[in-house]
C-alpha cells in the first residue's frame, strides 16, 4: 500500500514537476519580486531602504500623465481591435474562403508574412515606409500622385501604430476565422440559398452565428495581447513624439527603464495586472462564454 | 407548381462527366424519384434543379422558361437535405420563417404561415426548441416544413430518410407521398433505396454513371427493365442472372439447355427473379446448398447444371431441406444481350 502511494507521488513528481517548477520560476517569483518592489522605494540604483505605499498613492491619483496615457491606450487597443484584429481580419477570412482554394491560399499567405517577419525588421520596414524624406516609400507615391508630403510619425503617430499593430494582429483572426468558416456544414449555405438568401444575408444569419465562438475568443485574446504588448511602437515611435503613443505597457516600461523609477515601474505593472483581469472579466461575461464553452462549438446537425 | 424540363443538361467538373446530356420531363405535380448508386450523379441533377450548380450544358425550364441563369433564391424552390441543414443557433419557428425573411411578407401573415407549415408536419410543440433538441425524424419535420412554408413551386428532396432509423423511415414515407398528394407540388425525390423509391414516386428515373438508364413506373423497372443495371439494381433478393449462348432457337446454360422462345442470337444474359424460380415441379433438378429463412418467405440457394440460382418461396416455414435435390421451372425470364446490356425485347427462355 505505501509502496502504491509513494509510487503515486513519484509519478506525479515526475509528469507535473517541470511545468510546475517553470510556471513558480517565471511566473509566481516575478509576481512577488514585483509585489515586493511596488512597495519599496527602489530607484536607478537599485538600492531598498524602506517599504512604503507612495507609489499605489502615486498610481492612483498622483501621476498627471496617467490619465492621458490611459486615453492614448483604449484608443490603440480599441481602434486596433475593432478596425484590424477582428474586423478586417474577419474580412479576409470572409473573402479568402470565398474565393478558389488556391487564390484564397495565396492571399492569406500575404497576410502572414507581417507575422512572420522579425519584429525588428517589421518595424524597420515601417520606418521606412513613413521616413518623412523624399526617400520614404510613402512620400514617393504621394509625389507621384502630386500630393504634399506627409509626415506620420510626427503628425498622425496613432494611426501609424494602429496599422503597423493591425497588419499583424490581422491575421491570427483570419486564420481562426477561416477555420471556423470552413467548418460550416457546407449544406446550411445551400439551404440558406435556396431559402432565399444572397450574400450579406447569409453572412449574417448563417456564418456568424456560427463562428460567434471563436469572434469572442479572438475578441479577448487580442484585446489583453494588445493590452500588455509594446515592442513594435517602442521600435516605430519609441512612445512620441513625447508621449503621444505611449500604452500604458510602454509607460511601465518607460518610467522603470528609462527614468529609473523601478518601484514606481512595478506599480504600474501592478495596476496592468488589475485591469487587464478586469477586461477579461467583463468580456468573458459579455459573450457568455461559459455558456459557449459547454456546447459544441459548431453543431454538425 | 410547375412543369419541369431538361434539354441536353448536363454536368462536368473539370473533365469529369457527372451528368450527361440528359432529357427529361417532369409533370406538373407529379412525384418522381431518382434511383441510383451513389455517384449515378442523381444528387448533381437535384442540385442543378435548385439552382445550386449551373449545369454546363443544356437548359432547365420551369414552366416552359429557361432558368438556367435564375439563382437558387429567385427559383422558388424547396429543398430537404439528408442532413437536415436546419441552422443550429435558430429555433424552429425562426428556422421555418427564414424563407419567408426574403420575400415581402407581412410578419402577422408570416407567423400564420408558420405555425400552418409547422401544423402540417406536427412541430408546433417545438417551436420554441432549438434543433439539437430535436429528435433526427422532428428535424426531418421541420427541415419540410422550412422547404414548404413558402409554398415552392417544385420541392426538392435529397435523400431525406437516410438518417432515420428503419421504424421512422417507414411512417415519413407514407407522411410525404400523401403530404405531396394533398398539396399538389410538383416533387423531385433523390434516393439509393429502391423500396423508397418504389413506394412514394409516381414515376421512377433510373440513373447509372451519369445517364438515365430508364425512366417507368416501379413495375416496368421491375418486370420490363431496359438494362442489365435496371434489372440488377431493382428488386431484393436481386435478380439471378445467368451467362448463356443463344444458337439454333437454343440457349446454352452452363451445362443445361433451354429452348429460347423469341429471337436473340450470341451471348446474351438470362435474368430470373428469385420469386420466377418454381421450385417441386419442372424439368430441371437442383441441390439445395444454403437457405435463409426470412420470417414469411424462405430463399434457397440451388446448385444447378446452369449455375447457381437464388430461390424465393413464400410461407412462414420452409417446405425443403437443406441437402435436398428437387426439379424447378422457371415461370418467367428475360433476355439481355451481354455486350450491349440491353433487353432482348420478346425473347424467353421456356423452362416449364
Amino acid at each position: 500500500m505505501s509502496t502504491r502511494s509513494s509510487r503515486a507521488l513519484v509519478d506525479r513528481l515526475i509528469f507535473l514537476g517541470p511545468a510546475t517548477a517553470l510556471l513558480f520560476l517565471f511566473f509566481v517569483v516575478p509576481v512577488i519580486v514585483d509585489v515586493a518592489i511596488a512597495f519599496s522605494d527602489m530607484g536607478r540604483n537599485l538600492k531598498v531602504t524602506e517599504f512604503t505605499t507612495d507609489n499605489v498613492r502615486r498610481l492612483l491619483g498622483g501621476d498627471s500623465r496617467l490619465t492621458s496615457i490611459m486615453g492614448v491606450t483604449l484608443t490603440y487597443v480599441l481602434c486596433t481591435l475593432a478596425i484590424f484584429n477582428i474586423g478586417y481580419g474577419l474580412l479576409l477570412a470572409l473573402m479568402t474562403t470565398a474565393l478558389p482554394d488556391r487564390a484564397g491560399g495565396f492571399f492569406r499567405a500575404v497576410w502572414l508574412l507581417p507575422r512572420m517577419s522579425p519584429s525588428v525588421v517589421y518595424a524597420l520596414l515601417w520606418t521606412w515606409v513613413v521616413a518623412p524624406t523624399n526617400y520614404g516609400l510613402l512620400n514617393q507615391i504621394l509625389q507621384g500622385l502630386g500630393l504634399p508630403l506627409a509626415d506620420m510619425k510626427s503628425n498622425a503617430p496613432m494611426v501609424l501604430i494602429i496599422l503597423a499593430n493591425g497588419f499583424i494582429g490581422a491575421s491570427f483572426g483570419m486564420i481562426i476565422f477561416t477555420s471556423a468558416i470552413r467548418s460550416i456544414p457546407q449544406h446550411l449555405f445551400y439551404a440558406a440559398r435556396v431559402d432565399g438568401a444572397g450574400g450579406l444575408s447569409i453572412i449574417r444569419h448563417i456564418t456568424l452565428p456560427a463562428i460567434r465562438w471563436q469572434l469572442s475568443f479572438v475578441t479577448i485574446y487580442q484585446a489583453l495581447a494588445l493590452l500588455v504588448s509594446f515592442e513594435y511602437i517602442w521600435l516605430i515611435t519609441n512612445g512620441g513624439p513625447f508621449f503621444d503613443t505611449t500604452v500604458y505597457a510602454l509607460y511601465v516600461y518607460r518610467r522603470a527603464f528609462e527614468n529609473g523609477q523601478y518601484a514606481y515601474g512595478a506599480a504600474l505593472a501592478l495596476g496592468l495586472v488589475v485591469v487587464g483581469m478586469a477586461v477579461a472579466l467583463v468580456l468573458w461575461r459579455f459573450f457568455d462564454m461559459r455558456a459557449l464553452l459547454q456546447r459544441p462549438r459548431i453543431e454538425v446537425k | 407548381m410547375a412543369r419541369i424540363e431538361l434539354r441536353a443538361t448536363s454536368k462536368t467538373w473539370d473533365d469529369v462527366v457527372a451528368v450527361e446530356p440528359t432529357d427529361l420531363v417532369i409533370g406538373d405535380g407529379e412525384f418522381v424519384a431518382i434511383l441510383g448508386p451513389s455517384g449515378c450523379g442523381k444528387s448533381t441533377t437535384l442540385f442543378m434543379l435548385a439552382g445550386l450548380y449551373a449545369p454546363s450544358g443544356g437548359d432547365i425550364l420551369f414552366d416552359g422558361a429557361a432558368v438556367n441563369e435564375v439563382e437558387a433564391r429567385d427559383r422558388n424552390v424547396g429543398i430537404v437535405f439528408q442532413s437536415y441543414a436546419l441552422y443550429p443557433h435558430m429555433t424552429v419557428r425562426d428556422n421555418i420563417l427564414f424563407p419567408l425573411r426574403f420575400k415581402d411578407v407581412p410578419r402577422e401573415e408570416a407567423l400564420k404561415r408558420a405555425n400552418a407549415a409547422a401544423d402540417l408536419v406536427q412541430v408546433r410543440e417545438y417551436m420554441e426548441r432549438k434543433p439539437s433538441q430535436l429528435s433526427g425524424g422532428q428535424q426531418q419535420r421541420v427541415a419540410l416544413a422550412r422547404a414548404l412554408v413558402k409554398e415552392p413551386q417544385l420541392l426538392l428532396l435529397d435523400e431525406p430518410l437516410s438518417n432515420l432509423d428503419a421504424s421512422l423511415r417507414l411512417t415519413m414515407r407514407s407522411e410525404i407521398r400523401n403530404l405531396q398528394r394533398k398539396l399538389g407540388v410538383t416533387t423531385v425525390l433523390v434516393t439509393h433505396d429502391q423500396i423508397e423509391a418504389t413506394t412514394m414516386a409516381d414515376r421512377i428515373i433510373c440513373m447509372s454513371r451519369g445517364r438515365i438508364e430508364q425512366v417507368g413506373t416501379a413495375e416496368d423497372l421491375y418486370h420490363r427493365p431496359d438494362s442489365l443495371f435496371v434489372a440488377s439494381f431493382i428488386g431484393s433478393p436481386p435478380i439471378n442472372l445467368l451467362q448463356a449462348n443463344a444458337a439454333g432457337g437454343q440457349l446454352a446454360v452452363g451445362d443445361g439447355r433451354l429452348p429460347l422462345d423469341g429471337r436473340a442470337d450470341g451471348k446474351v444474359t438470362l435474368g430470373v427473379r428469385p420469386e420466377s424460380v418454381v421450385l417441386g415441379e419442372g424439368s430441371l433438378q437442383g441441390r439445395i446448398d444454403d437457405l435463409e429463412p426470412h420470417g414469411r418467405e424462405t430463399i434457397y440457394h440451388l446448385t444447378t447444371p446452369l449455375g447457381g440460382v437464388r430461390a424465393l418461396e413464400a410461407g412462414a416455414v420452409a417446405r425443403h431441406k437443406l441437402g435436398d435435390t428437387l426439379p424447378f421451372r422457371f415461370a418467367d425470364s428475360l433476355v439481355f444481350s451481354t455486350d450491349s446490356g440491353r433487353r432482348i425485347d420478346g425473347a424467353r427462355a421456356i423452362a416449364a
